[in-house]
C-alpha cells in the first residue's frame, strides 16, 4: 500500500464517518504517526494481520441496531478449530457473550479476501485482524457512550455488549452503533490489550462445530441438499495426459436417471437424478471410453535418481557461497535422506455443488481459498468474476492442496452443462488417490563435521525438490481446466521464498552453527503433480536436519538434547526443548533391548510455533515392525487462545506424521499411479497408533499468535527416526520406515 | 419397493435393489451421519449397525436389508440429546474434521453393547476397520473409555437401585 493510497483511504473514511467518528479519528493512535511522518517517501506502517489487506472495520465486524453481532473471516474452518478460536478472540475483545457472536467464514460474497487458509496462518492473519478490529470497536463504543452520557471514558466499562457507567447509565452496542458507519480503518491497537484480565481467550472452550458433526447435522458440503439437486460423477483419463480417442455415449445416455453426459475435449462426466445412478453411468462411461497415449512415469524405486537428473534451479539460500571444508581432526559425517511422494488422503473424497442460473454461477466447495478459486473458475469458464460466487463449506480434513479446488472446477463445468439445477459432484476413492496433487518426493544430502569437544565445524546441506505449491488462481492449475478443449496450461511453478520457504522450508537450521550452508535445488518439472501437503518441505527438512543433528551428536558422543541446547539461543526454543525432555523423563530413561528413544525440535518455518517431540518405541527384531509407546510434545504458539485446540492440532499432527513416517509412499510405475485406494496406500490404523501422546502448551499471554497447525509434522518424523536408530543401532535415512526396510537395516 | 427399518421407523424406497444403503440413507432419508469414504469397505466412514452389528453401508445393497433393524448415528441421539457414546466423544473433544467420527461412534457403540468394559487392546481391535486421517485416534480411544466408564457407572447405579 502506498502512502498516497493510505491518505486516500483516510480521507474517504473521514468523509463517510459521522461526527463522532471524525472526532475519534482525530485522536486515533493510527493517525498520529501518519501526521508526523517525515515526508511522502516514508513507508506506511503495516497494519497487523489481514488488516493490511482489508483495513476496514466493517469488513470484519458488523453490529445491527438490535445488538446482533456478526464477525467475518476470509479463512475457512478445516477441522482445525478456528471457528471457535476466532469467535473467542472477538468475544473477549468486544466483551460480549461468546454464544452471541455469529461467525461467517470464507464466502466471496460476504467475507474479506484472505487468500488461502493455509500455512498455519489463520490465527496470525485473521485472528490478529479480528483481535485489533474488535478491540478498536469496543473502544469506539466506549467513546460514543462517553459522548452520549457526558462522562469520561474511564468511568465506563462493558458488560456483554452494554456500556455501563459507574452511575449505572447504560448504552448497548446496538444503540450506540445506530445511524453510524463502521466503514473506518482499524488502527493498530497494540498497547490497549490487557491479557491478564482475559476470561474467554486462553480458555479451552469446547469446539462449536463438534456436536453437530457428531449427531449427523448438515456439516459438510457432502451433506448439502438443495431443491432439485442432481448428482454427477467424473471419468478421468486412464493416466495423466492421455487423450480421449473414442467414446460412444449413446448407451450411457439411455441408462436410468441419466440427464446429461458432459464431454469436452478430454473432460468427461455424467449427471443423473440419483447418486447411485450417476455412479453406474460413470462405470459404464469408464468402460466405453478409449484413451490414447499419456505420460510415461518412471518406476517409484527410481524416482530420486530421476528427479536429480531433471533441470534444477540451484540457489545458495543460506550461508557462504562456497562450502566450508571440515578442519583436520574433525569427525566427518555424510548422509543422504529421501522422502517419497505422499498423499493428503482425505477420508472424504472431494466434493462440490454448483448451481448455474441466470448467468450466475454459485459453487459450494471445501476449497482452502474461495477467492483464488473464483478467479480460476471465472477464467476457466470465461465468465466475469462478479458472476461467480464461491462459498466455503467444510469437507473432510484436507491437510493442504488436495482435490477440493479441482472438484469445485468439476462442479462449475457440470453445472454449466445443466443450467437451473444444482449439481453435486463427488469423486470416487480412486479419483482422490490418483489425481490429488501429492507432497513432493525429496532428497537431502548433508555433509557436516564435529570435534570431540562437540563443536560443529562445518554444515553443508542440499535439498532437491519439486514444487510445493501449484494452487489455482490461474485456471491452468485446475485439473479440469487442463482437460477441456482449448486446455489451459499450468502456470510455471515457483518456490515460496525464505524465510517461510517451500522446498527449503525449515532447511536452514534454527541452531547457531557457524558457516552453515544451505543449497536448494528447485526442480520445476513434475513427473507426478505436486503441491502443498501439510508443512510443505518442512516435514522432510526437519526429518533430515534433526536426524543429522543426532548423527553429529552421536559422532561427538554428546547427549542429543544437550547437543541441541548447546546451540539454541532463543529462550522460547530452549523452553520447549527442556519442557518436552523433562515431561518425557529424558534423563532418567531406562534402556532395554529393542527399545529406543528419540528427540527432535523445530520452530515451524523458523518463524511460527515452536515444537519439540520426545518419544520412545519398540522395534520387533523378527518383523521389523515399529511400535510407538509414549510420545510427548511441547509447543509454544504465542498467546494460546484455545489451549485444547492447540493440543488437538499438535497431537493430530504428531500421529499423522507418524503415519507418513512409518507407512506412506505413493506407488507408481509405467502404467500410472498404483496407489488407487487404502489397500494400495496403507495408513496408520488403530493397533499402530502410539500408546500415549501428551502435549504441553507453553502459553505466552500477550505475545503474537504463532501458527501451530503444521508444527509437529517435522519433529515427530525425526523423533521417530532418531528413536529407531537408538533402538537398533543403525540409522535409516529413507522414508517410510517400513518393516522390510527396518529388517534390512538390522541385517547390515 | 423395499421396506427398510431405520432407527425404529419404517421407510419404503423405490430405488434399484442393488443400491447401497448409504445412498438411500443420505439422499432419500436425509440422514447425514453415515459418510462416503471409499466405497470399498476400507475406511469405515459409512458404518451403520444392522441388527446391532457394524456394516459398511457403502457396500450393502438394500435388497439384503428388508426387515433388518438398521441403526444410524441419528438413532443414537440428537444434538439436543446426544446418546452416551456421542456425549463421551463431545466431552473428550474427539474430533478434528469429524468426518470419520460417525463411523467410529457406531463401531464403539456396537462394541460397548456387547462388552461394556473392553480393555485398550480390544477397543483398538474393534476400531481397526475405521480410518482417521486427522490423527484424532488418542482422543477417540479416550472417548470410548469414557463411554465405557459411564455405562459401567450406570449399570452399578441400576444395580444399587434394584437391590
Amino acid at each position: 500500500m502506498t502512502t498516497l493510497g493510505q491518505m486516500e483511504l483516510s480521507r474517504r473514511t473521514l468523509l463517510k464517518g459521522g461526527g463522532g467518528l471524525v472526532l475519534y479519528f482525530a485522536i486515533s493512535p493510527r493517525r498520529l504517526p501518519a501526521q508526523e511522518a517525515p515526508g511522502p517517501t516514508a513507508e506506511p506502517q503495516q497494519l497487523p494481520g489481514s488488516l493490511s489487506d482489508s483495513p476496514f472495520l466493517d469488513s470484519w465486524i458488523r453490529i445491527e441496531s438490535d445488538g446482533s453481532i456478526t464477525v467475518f473471516t476470509g479463512k475457512a474452518e478445516l477441522g482445525q478449530g478456528i471457528r471457535t478460536a476466532l469467535t473467542q478472540i472477538a468475544a473477549e475483545q468486544l466483551r460480549v457473550e461468546f454464544s452471541r457472536i455469529e461467525l461467517v467464514t470464507a464466502d466471496t460474497a460476504r467475507t474479506p479476501d484472505e487468500g488461502y487458509t493455509a500455512g498455519s496462518q489463520s490465527m496470525q492473519h485473521s485472528g490478529t485482524a479480528i483481535l485489533h478490529a474488535a478491540a478498536y470497536l469496543r473502544r469506539m463504543m466506549i467513546g460514543f457512550a462517553a459522548e452520549a452520557l457526558g462522562v469520561s471514558a474511564n468511568d465506563l466499562k462493558v458488560e456483554d455488549g452494554v456500556v455501563v457507567s459507574s452511575a449505572g447509565d447504560k448504552r448497548s452496542y446496538g444503540q450506540l452503533v445506530s445511524g453510524r458507519s463502521l466503514h473506518v480503518t482499524v488502527p493498530d491497537q497494540a498497547g490497549f490489550f490487557d491479557p491478564e484480565n482475559y476470561t474467554v481467550m486462553g480458555q479451552s472452550l469446547p469446539r462449536v462445530d463438534i456436536p453437530a458433526k457428531l449427531t449427523g447435522q448438515q456439516s459438510y458440503v457432502h451433506d448439502l441438499k438443495l431443491d432439485g439437486m442432481v448428482h454427477a460423477r467424473v471419468v478421468r483419463p486412464a493416466k495423466p495426459s492421455a487423450r480421449l480417442a473414442n467414446l460412444d455415449t449413446s448407451e450411457v445416455e439411455k441408462m436410468p436417471g441419466v440427464l446429461r453426459v458432459v464431454r469436452d475435449g478430454n473432460y468427461l462426466g455424467v449427471i443423473a437424478e440419483g447418486e447411485f445412478q450417476a455412479i453406474k453411468a460413470m462405470q459404464a462411461l469408464q468402460s466405453a471410453a478409449q484413451w490414447e497415449g499419456g505420460a510415461s512415469l518412471p518406476a517409484d524405486a527410481d524416482i530420486y535418481e530421476h528427479l536429480m537428473r531433471l533441470p534444477a534451479v540451484s540457489t545458495v539460500v543460506h550461508g557462504p557461497e562456497t562450502p566450508t571444508s571440515p578442519p583436520g581432526g574433525a569427525r566427518i559425517v555424510e548422509a543422504t535422506y529421501t522422502r517419497p511422494y505422499q498423499m493428503h488422503g482425505s477420508i472424504g473424497p472431494s466434493c462440490a455443488v454448483g448451481h448455474f442460473q441466470n448467468g450466475q454461477l454459485t459453487i459450494w466447495s471445501h476449497t482452502q481459498g474461495v477467492y483464488p478459486d473464483r478467479t480460476a473458475i471465472a477464467e476457466m469458464t470465461n465468465m466475469d468474476e462478479q458472476a461467480v460466487r464461491v462459498i466455503h463449506m467444510e469437507g473432510a480434513g484436507c491437510y493442504g492442496h488436495n482435490g477440493a479446488d479441482d472438484a469445485a472446477a468439476d462442479a462449475a463445468l457440470l453445472a454449466r452443462a445443466l443450467p437451473g439445477r444444482p449439481v453435486r459432484v463427488q469423486w470416487m476413492r480412486d479419483h482422490e488417490h490418483q489425481w490429488e496433487p501429492y507432497g513432493s518426493a525429496m532428497v537431502v544430502k548433508v555433509q557436516g563435521s564435529v570435534l570431540v569437544t562437540g563443536e560443529i565445524t562445518s554444515w553443508n546441506y542440499e535439498v532437491w525438490s519439486n514444487p510445493h505449491t501449484t494452487r489455482p488462481g490461474p485456471a491452468g492449475n485446475l485439473l479440469p481446466a487442463q482437460l477441456i478443449s482449448g486446455a489451459f496450461q499450468p502456470e510455471a511453478p515457483t518456490n515460496i521464498p525464505l524465510p517461510a520457504g517451500g522446498a527449503d522450508r525449515n532447511a536452514v537450521p534454527g541452531y547457531s552453527i557457524a558457516n552453515a550452508r544451505v543449497v536448494e535445488h528447485f526442480i520445476a518439472e513434475m513427473p507426478l503433480r505436486t503441491s502443498a501437503l501439510r508443512s510443505l518441505g518442512a516435514y522432510m527438512n526437519v526429518f533430515a536436519l534433526e536426524s543429522f543433528m543426532d548423527e553429529l551428536a552421536f559422532a561427538a558422543s554428546v547427549d542429543p538434547v544437550e547437543f541441541r541446547l548447546a546451540r539454541l539461543e532463543d529462550p522460547r526454543a530452549r523452553d520447549v526443548v527442556t519442557t518436552a525432555a523433562d515431561a518425557f523423563g529424558w534423563n532418567d530413561w531406562a534402556r532395554r533391548p529393542g527399545h529406543g528413544r528419540g528427540f527432535a525440535y523445530a520452530r515451524y518455518k523458523n518463524l511460527a510455533a515452536y515444537c519439540a517431540v520426545a518419544l520412545e518405541l519398540d522395534v520387533d527384531r523378527a518383523t521389523g515392525r515399529i511400535r510407538i509407546g509414549r510420545a510427548v510434545a511441547a509447543c509454544d504458539s504465542g498467546h494460546a487462545v484455545n489451549p485444547d485446540g492447540i493440543r488437538n492440532q499438535i497431537e493430530g499432527g504428531l500421529v499423522q506424521s507418524a503415519s507418513w513416517t512409518l507407512f506412506e509412499q505413493v506407488r507408481f510405475d509405467g502404467d500410472g499411479i498404483q496407489s488407487a485406494d487404502w489397500a494400495g496406500y496403507p495408513i496408520m490404523r488403530f493397533p499402530s497408533v502410539p500408546e500415549t501422546v501428551g502435549v504441553h502448551v507453553i502459553d505466552r499471554p500477550g505475545e503474537p499468535f504463532l501458527g501451530t497447525g503444521e508444527a509437529s509434522q517435522g519433529p515427530a518424523a525425526a523423533a521417530i527416526a532418531n528413536a529407531v536408530a537408538d533402538a537398533i543401532g543403525v540409522r535409516i535415512r529413507d522414508l517410510p520406515l517400513q518393516p522390510e526396510r527396518v529388517r534390512t537395516a538390522m541385517q547390515v | 419397493m423395499i421396506g427398510l427399518r431405520v432407527n425404529g421407523n419404517r421407510f419404503e424406497t423405490e430405488s434399484d435393489p442393488e443400491t447401497p444403503l448409504l445412498y438411500v440413507l443420505r439422499n432419500e432419508m436425509q440422514l447425514n451421519g453415515a459418510k462416503f469414504g471409499c466405497g470399498l469397505g476400507q475406511c469405515g466412514s459409512c458404518t451403520v449397525l444392522v441388527d446391532n452389528r457394524p456394516v459398511f453401508s457403502c457396500l450393502t445393497p438394500i435388497a439384503m436389508l428388508a426387515e433388518r433393524e438398521i441403526t444410524t448415528l441419528e438413532g443414537l441421539g440428537s444434538i439436543d440429546n446426544p446418546g452416551p457414546v456421542q456425549r463421551a466423544f463431545i466431552e473428550e473433544q474427539a474430533a478434528q474434521c469429524g468426518y470419520c467420527i460417525p463411523g467410529m461412534i457406531m463401531r464403539a457403540h456396537a462394541l460397548l453393547s456387547e462388552n461394556s468394559a473392553p480393555d485398550e487392546a480390544i477397543i483398538r481391535e474393534a476400531l481397526e476397520p475405521s480410518l482417521c486421517r486427522c490423527g484424532t485416534h488418542m482422543r477417540i480411544l479416550r472417548a470410548v473409555h469414557r463411554a465405557s466408564k459411564g455405562l459401567q457407572e450406570q449399570a452399578s447405579a441400576a444395580g444399587e437401585s434394584n437391590r
